[in-house]
């Protein structure tokens, strides 16, 4: 890996040779010009490499990341950072849905509002959203951490397994299987910690924590009403 | 001898067609249980299937090749569409996507040994790829499912092919379910759910909602894969004609089309019986949608479904496949089912040849199970060795009816070397009535 900063031109240099040169971390360093929503940014890279998209990105913007740090200095598409692995993606705008959609690691900021099912199906990755995020959020969530720094749609955390989740706003309605739980001062430093590596300003103290009430996690038809 | 029974003469007991022995016993279960039923395998009713057509064979108007001498072909190459190293397959039978997790570990390697074997693929299923499998198959396909359990992008790049599942023929509209007995330590931890709990998967993918996504879906894992494996896509036979054109156009390499005979890990019983349609009565409609988009033979068509011998092969493929997957048929190969289990299945209820109890994880074969000791019954080296020698059958049978019918390729095969015993097959095959140049549906008749 040379010691530098790329520049790629987007408006020059087709999708698959920016990313193949992101993949295979021909710099330490990559700035993106005029990405104008194109779809698949900075997916698939496996080395720890930093990564600026100077504009918007489309779907799929850094998906199945591995180790890069992937900053969108803008809104971006659906799916953002889906699958994540480890490493780091912030967006400075919004998202649009299914950010951070079955994330196994790594961090995930979305400074602006995302759409509905931020965080669907999410293994273990941790995101933060500075804005609301849209309906059905972290549904069929596995592990991880949810933070929300601003309202939830409804039906948040439907069919939740075990992912944390922590609201400061308003929660429109929860979904089944998801219920209000204690805020333990194991969780206050839990969520500091969190809003810390986010880099997000935020009293842990104003947030309120969701979790599975874990009543489906075997069918029984005493249950039917739930679904 | 007993005395004749007093008073007028009583009718012989006749059971109901419509309140069978299964139904009564289906309704007392349910009032029981308040509980669906749930099973493994594909639909058990009689279908429309491939035992209603027959090939013709040559005569005065068609030569056939010398059975045991001329080269017939088997080889088709799956993938070529796009990808730069499509899948170079020996025979035109692959093993349809199991999960380990609905199967054991031992199950698994016998499935790689026994295709790779034979020069042909396998497919992993819910819940990622182990080791064992991708060690155990030379050409392994990678299942791209909606609940994306253990999907992680190393396995995807270690893939030779990705198959992205947008349905399958028993579920056509479901999604997976692998209930707490086989949950084991192993299973949570790759699919990252907590040891013990029915899992109860997905039915949509999360991040993409329909074809227009898809086509990005795609795009994305093309670059990730850095365009060089194919990309399946896999559909539950319901509209085969639109879901087939929709696959083309999102960029499918390949389009796996599973009918309702095609089995599963398992789901509820009316899901299986009576959502989907026959894998007879799907082939026509996706290849006139191949055909109506110049993509027959360009984007390959792999059908699965209750696919059973070399016959099943060979119609499958003289209807316009260019490969075949089977799933249940392999497992038999296996050992599922085996009469030597016989004391076990009466144990469990059941009988060797009907138990679909897959869910349960209490499988006597060691097939559908991860008990430990019940998996240990399973030796994967001698499996595999039948699973290989049955893939060889059936190419062998295959190659006979091709050879009978003057094809030197299977895949020369064509719709014009069958016909139909009944009505309803020659409708849904498009091919004439046995003696008659009738075709259901053609020609305003």
């Amino acid at each position: 890996m040379s010691n530098s900063l790329i520049e790629i031109d987007l408006d020059q240099t087709p999708l698959r040779d920016a990313n193949r040169q992101m993949q295979d971390a021909t710099a330490e360093a990559f700035r993106l010009l005029h990405p104008r929503g194109i779809h698949a940014l900075a997916a698939g890279l496996t080395q720890p490499v930093q990564v600026t998209i100077a504009g918007h990105a489309g779907f799929y913007c850094a998906g199945m990341n591995q180790q890069a740090a992937v900053t969108v200095e803008g809104h971006a598409g659906v799916g953002l950072a889906e699958n994540m692995m480890s490493g780091a993606v912030r967006v400075t705008g919004n998202a649009s849905q299914s950010a951070g959609a079955t994330g196994h690691g790594g961090l995930l900021v979305v400074e602006g509002d995302c759409a509905s099912r931020c965080g669907i199906s999410m293994k273990g990755i941790d995101i933060v959203v500075g804005g609301s995020v849209g309906h059905m959020s972290a549904f069929m969530g596995q592990a991880g951490s949810l933070a929300v720094l601003g309202d939830a749609g409804p039906d948040l955390g439907d069919s939740l397994y075990e992912a944390r989740l922590y609201v400061r706003g308003r929660v429109d309605s929860l979904g089944a299987d998801c219920k209000e739980k204690e805020m333990t001062a194991h969780h206050l430093d839990k969520l500091a910690r969190l809003l810390d590596r986010a880099k997000v300003k935020a009293d842990p103290r104003d947030f309120r924590r969701y979790g599975s009430a874990r009543r489906l996690y075997h069918f029984q038809t005493d249950n039917l009403d739930a679904y | 001898m007993n005395a004749p029974p007093k008073g007028p003469p009583h009718t012989h007991p006749r059971p109901s067609a419509t309140f069978d022995a299964y139904t009564l016993s289906e309704i007392r279960r349910a009032a029981v249980t308040g509980v669906y039923d749930i099973r493994g395998g594909g639909a058990k009713r009689a279908l429309p299937h491939f035992d209603d057509l027959l090939f013709l064979g040559a005569s005065m108007s068609r030569y056939p090749l010398e059975g045991y001498r001329e080269r017939c072909n088997t080889a088709v190459v799956l993938g070529d569409r796009f990808a730069e190293k499509p899948i170079e397959l020996k025979i035109p039978i692959t093993i349809a996507g199991m999960s380990f997790g609905s199967l054991s570990a031992q199950a698994k390697e016998a499935l790689g040994r026994g295709a790779s074997a034979m020069g042909t693929s396998t497919t992993t299923g819910d819940g990622g790829m182990t080791p064992e499998e991708r060690g155990h198959s030379s050409l392994l396909v990678y299942q791209y499912l909606p609940s994306r359990y253990g999907m992680n992008p190393d396995d995807l790049r270690r893939a030779d092919a990705i198959e992205i599942v947008v349905g399958q023929g028993a579920k056509p509209g479901g999604g997976g379910m692998l209930l707490g007995q086989k949950i084991t330590e192993r299973v949570a931890e790759m699919r990252d759910l907590p040891e013990g709990i029915d899992q109860r998967s997905a039915c949509r993918h999360p991040d993409w909602t329909g074809p227009d996504d898809l086509e990005i879906k795609i795009q994305e894992l093309r670059e990730i894969t850095q365009h060089k494996v194919p990309i399946y896509i896999k559909i539950g036979a319901s509209r085969p004609y639109f879901d087939t054109a929709l696959s083309i156009k999102a960029g499918a390499d390949v389009v796996v089309l599973d009918g309702m005979q095609g089995g599963t890990a398992a789901t509820q019983e009316v899901f299986i019986e009576q959502v989907g349609i026959p894998t007879l009565a799907a082939i026509r409609p996706a290849v006139q949608a191949l055909i109506d988009a110049d993509m027959h033979r360009k984007v390959q068509l792999v059908v699965s479904g209750g696919i059973r011998n070399g016959a099943d092969v060979a119609k499958c493929l003289a209807l316009g496949a260019d490969a075949v997957s089977i799933g249940s048929a392999a497992l038999v190969a296996l050992g599922d089912n085996d009469p030597r289990w016989e004391a076990d299945y009466q144990a469990l209820g059941t009988t060797a040849g009907c138990y679909d109890d897959w869910q349960a994880g209490q499988d006597p074969a060691g097939i559908t199970t991860q008990d430990p000791v019940l998996a240990a019954r399973l030796d994967p080296v001698a499996a595999g060795k039948r699973l290989a020698n049955y893939l060889a059958v059936m190419t062998l049978e295959c190659q006979t009816i091709a050879r009978a019918n003057g094809k030197s390729d299977l895949r020369n095969l064509e719709p014009e070397d069958l016909v139909a015993l009944t009505v309803e097959a020659a409708a849904m095959a498009k091919v004439p009535l046995a003696g008659t140049d009738w075709i259901p549906g053609q020609n305003g008749y």
